[in-house]
């Protein structure tokens, strides 16, 4: 059971406040879809729209083909786990799961098996007589989970269900959230500012800011090729470096410039760069594509480091060059203190380029 | 149910607003139009002509004055004492000592007691056979009994009123300001002892300050209320001391004049809304004087 | 424990107690002055404690004229109000609590305000627009009056009990397949039953104490306190005495439930914003 949900056009405005603007969105059937950004940029209320539990000013939803912009959340074939799991108090667990079942007159022995079995899929079989109250957080966002799943939802939709649970609970419960969704194949879309998660878990991330959607691709492209600076600045551990650079030419080969210093350009972009000599940008890279060498010698990019972080696997530099701000790795075993000037070596395939004035990026083809 | 008639009744953008009917529809009923009536009722005859008639014979009537006098001595005298007396018990209670929640209820018992059940209550206690003559005996202060409550100590009398409805009412005001005060965030108070007020310190500095709101409301509620008292003094005290509500009651119910009684229930209006209006401003003025 | 510290508390101590017995002694009193002999309440010198309780002064005033009947009156026009305030106001407060609407503000202003209004203003012209009306001296007539006396609280109250109960509840329970009416009904209904017990109690207790309109808008079907006050000039000492121990009864019995939500209720309604 596993629906495609397309909006059309959706806006949605809080007084003066434009929370989702004019958006266009498809979630294919069975995808795994996060809405990822900062607080405000509107995925939570993007997440009511599909559900129903905020009507849009604007445009249409349609879940499975059928328009559902009309249609109350009881009636659009979804189920929901919220932030604070919305766990009913007043009921056991059982009844908790159950909940959706009896509303729908489902007879009892069948609720009876179906509750049993996702409490099981859930590990929380053995709390069924259980209240709300007598439930640690991780067992109560399971019950909400499971709640949903039992509905066997055409689309299931979450908002920040892991934000409240503790970091080494919160990193199960994705592994769990993973394998459910192998295992179910729901449409899902999960709302989340955690990068991390969304990362992990989407099979396709929409990154979102200020009501629009400024990326829609996979993990992989969006951490790899970012479409703008936010997008690059907002995904990875550390997120990604940026250096003011202007495009130059020398010797017939256009190079970046990056204060006195000059950083090779990957051939491909040899071409591309020949018409915009003169031109400032933004060179992005990620920590991992950044070798970090002891001195400055050999052509590498000088650096003085701020902070050195011990962060176990690896140790993580603050480093500062020119007027820009980096955040490199290196062997935990190296011994850097502040103060010291280091040498960076960029890898060439993996530096991102992006307009200045636009802070979109440039693209190859 | 039809998309139409569900749309008139449920959409979320009307609901609230048919929710709300039935409450002010009552509202209407029963608060705006006494209103419009009484003043109607204040300054027209029966025979529909506009007349200050009615405010020149409750002005000029023998009790009047004093009605005026009484209301607003107690008043001025109740609301003070029982401001800072409410204030002590909700400071006691909030420091949350073994047991505190229940003197919490304790004090707070009186809440449920109607003024005429109190004026009675102390009427057991002022009487000239009471409770406090008996007890001044036992003592060996007295020989005789104490008239309390007489035309010849009239100052006993409203001393009398004063103490009861100082027992009735404190309750009101001391709820008030617990609420208040439970809404102030521990944060406040700890940062405040590190940084080394305490005790008295604490409760002036920084407890008063954020108490304010709720110090003025329970001003504002207690005073208003406390220019309506009626049933404690007529328990208590008879007729012996007039007051601006009990001569409303008597003109309307004994001599069978509204058009007076609803003249006393303007004129009450009236105050109540210029002693409002004061409060705010000097609060204000206050907390502006505070602030700068 | 140092010995400023044991001071502190012992004070502490001795001024809650203080203010404990002020509270209680007079509640004690009247208690025992109902259940004084009759002729004993007039005696002097009076002991303070009577040399026998009897229940002469409490048969007395049951069996006077009309005081059992003012007492069923009293209860009826109790749970007259009680009813019609959290049917016509809790809706009310459900919507404030849940809805942003426009002249929501105005609207809680507004309610704020109209606990105000001296009951004077109210009751007289009240019972002359009564008399027109046929109601004048109707325990219904009562009751709407103090409906419109408790409604403000009811409405207060009930806003802070339904945003007591989390939206997303209500929410969850609509994802579920639950219209409006119905997360409402097997929700937040439910969770806020203890707080609207409350309410109805306090309300309950309201109407029993009023006395003022109540005096003022009936002649024969009078309840207790009106009953009481009338008679007042006229009556033995017992007599009052012992209807004032009966006022406070369902008073004293209704605040033991209440008490968790005394805050709620008279503190919320002005600490609310």
């Amino acid at each position: 059971m596993a629906a495609e949900i397309k909006l059309e056009k959706v806006r949605k405005t809080f007084g003066k406040v434009v929370a989702v603007k004019d958006m266009d969105l498809l979630v294919e059937p069975g995808e795994f879809l996060v809405l990822l950004g900062p607080s405000g940029c509107g995925k939570t209320t993007t997440l009511r729209c599909i559900a129903g539990l905020e009507r849009v000013d604007h445009g249409r939803v349609y879940i499975g083909g059928r328009d559902v912009t009309e249609l109350p959340p009881s009636k659009r074939g979804i189920a929901m786990v919220f932030q604070s799991y919305a766990v009913f108090p007043h009921m056991t667990v059982a009844q908790n799961i159950g909940f959706g079942l009896r509303m729908r007159h489902a007879p009892k022995d069948e609720i009876k098996k179906a509750v049993l079995e996702v409490a099981k899929l859930l590990q929380i079989d053995e709390l069924l007589d259980r209240y709300p109250s007598q439930l640690s957080g991780g067992q109560r966002q399971r019950v909400a989970v499971a709640r949903a799943i039992v509905m066997r939802p055409e689309v299931l939709l979450m908002d920040e269900p892991l934000s409240n649970l503790d970091a080494l609970l919160r990193l199960q419960m994705r592994a769990e959230l993973k394998r459910l969704h192998r295992e179910v194949g729901t449409t899902t879309v999960y709302v989340t500012h955690d990068q991390i998660e969304a990362l992990s878990l989407g099979d396709r991330i929409a990154v979102m800011r200020e009501g629009e959607i400024v990326q829609l691709d996979t993990p992989n492209e969006v951490y790899d090729k970012p479409a703008n600076v936010f997008v690059g600045g907002f995904i990875g551990t550390p997120p990604m470096n940026f250096l003011r650079a202007e495009v130059r030419k020398a010797d017939g080969s256009v190079y970046l410039a990056v204060g006195d210093f000059s950083v090779e350009v990957h051939g491909e972009w040899q071409e591309k760069l020949e018409g915009m000599v003169g031109k400032k940008v933004i060179l992005g890279i990620r920590a991992e594509n950044i070798e970090v060498r002891p001195t400055p010698e050999g052509g590498a990019l000088p650096a003085r480091v701020v902070v050195s972080e011990p962060l176990g696997a690896q140790q993580l530099l603050t480093v500062q060059v020119g007027g820009d701000v980096l955040k490199v790795a290196t062997s935990p075993d190296l011994s850097i203190r502040p103060g010291q000037t280091i040498g960076l070596v960029l890898t060439k395939e993996k530096i991102r380029l992006f307009d200045e004035a636009t802070q979109e990026a440039l693209k190859l083809d | 149910m039809n998309a139409g008639l569900r749309k008139l009744l449920g959409t979320d953008t009307l609901l609230p607003y048919w929710l709300l009917l039935p409450t002010l529809a009552f509202i209407g009923v029963f608060f705006l139009t006494p209103l419009v009536k009484a003043i109607i009722l204040a300054f027209r005859s029966d025979s529909g002509t506009l007349t200050l008639e009615y405010f020149r014979r409750m002005v000029a009537d023998t009790r009047f004055l004093d009605a005026l006098k009484y209301t607003f001595l107690l008043a001025i005298t109740i609301v003070p004492i029982q401001v800072v007396t409410a204030l002590a018990m909700a400071l006691l209670v909030n420091t949350g000592f073994k047991g505190s929640r229940f003197f919490l209820y304790l004090f707070a018992l009186p809440l449920g007691i109607s003024d005429l059940a109190a004026g009675l209550i102390w009427l057991s206690v002022f009487t000239q056979h009471g409770f406090l003559n008996s007890v001044l005996y036992h003592l060996g202060v007295i020989q005789r009994p104490i008239y309390f409550i007489s035309y010849q100590n009239i100052g006993l009398t409203f001393l009398a009123v004063v103490v009861a409805e100082h027992w009735r009412a404190t309750a009101i005001v001391m709820v008030i300001l617990v609420a208040g005060l439970q809404m102030i965030s521990k944060d406040y108070l700890e940062a405040a002892e590190v940084l080394g007020a305490r005790g008295w310190k604490k409760i002036w500095y920084v407890i008063l300050p954020l108490l304010k709101p709720s110090l003025q409301s329970a001003l504002i509620i207690r005073t208003i209320f406390a220019l309506q008292t009626f049933a404690v003094v007529l328990a208590l005290a008879g007729d012996i001391i007039p007051v601006l509500a009990g001569e409303a009651y008597f003109w309307h119910f004994l001599y069978h004049n509204s058009h007076i009684a609803s003249a006393y229930a303007v004129l009450l209006m009236a105050i109540s809304i210029a002693m409002t209006w004061g409060y705010l401003r000097f609060l204000r003025s206050r907390m502006e004087v505070i602030r700068g | 424990m140092s010995f400023p510290y044991l001071l502190r508390r012992t004070l502490l101590y001795m001024a809650v107690f203080s203010f404990a017995i002020w509270v209680l002694i007079p509640i004690v009193l009247i208690g025992i002055s109902a259940f004084t002999p009759k002729n004993e309440v007039y005696a002097w010198p009076r002991p303070i404690i009577p040399s026998h309780f009897s229940l002469e002064t409490m048969s007395f005033f049951l069996h006077s004229y009309g005081v059992v009947r003012s007492l069923l009156n009293s209860v009826w026009v109790a749970l007259l109000t009680l009813a019609f305030t959290l049917a016509i106001g809790a809706p009310a407060g459900y919507a404030v609590a849940r809805f942003r609407f426009r002249g929501r503000e105005g609207f809680r202003l507004g309610i704020l305000i109209t606990r105000m209004f001296p009951t004077a203003l109210l009751a007289v012209p009240l019972a002359v627009m009564y008399l027109k009306w046929g109601l004048y001296d109707t325990l219904i007539g009562v009751a709407l009056i103090h409906t419109a006396m408790a409604l403000p609280f009811a409405v207060i109250i009930t806003t802070g009990i339904f945003m007591g109960v989390p939206k997303d509840l209500e929410e969850a329970a609509m994802t579920l397949g639950c219209s409006r009416f119905g997360a409402f009904a097997r929700v937040a209904l439910p969770l806020a039953l203890p707080g609207l017990a409350a309410a109805a109690m306090f309300t309950f207790v309201i109407s029993w104490n009023e006395v003022f309109a109540a005096s003022i808008l009936t002649v024969n079907n009078r309840t207790l306190p009106a009953h009481i006050l009338t008679t007042i000039q006229a009556s033995p000492l017992y007599f009052r005495f012992a209807g004032g121990f009966f006022m406070i009864l369902p008073a004293l019995f209704f605040m033991f439930f209440i008490r968790r939500y005394l805050f709620h209720m008279w503190g919320g309604a002005t600490a609310e914003r």
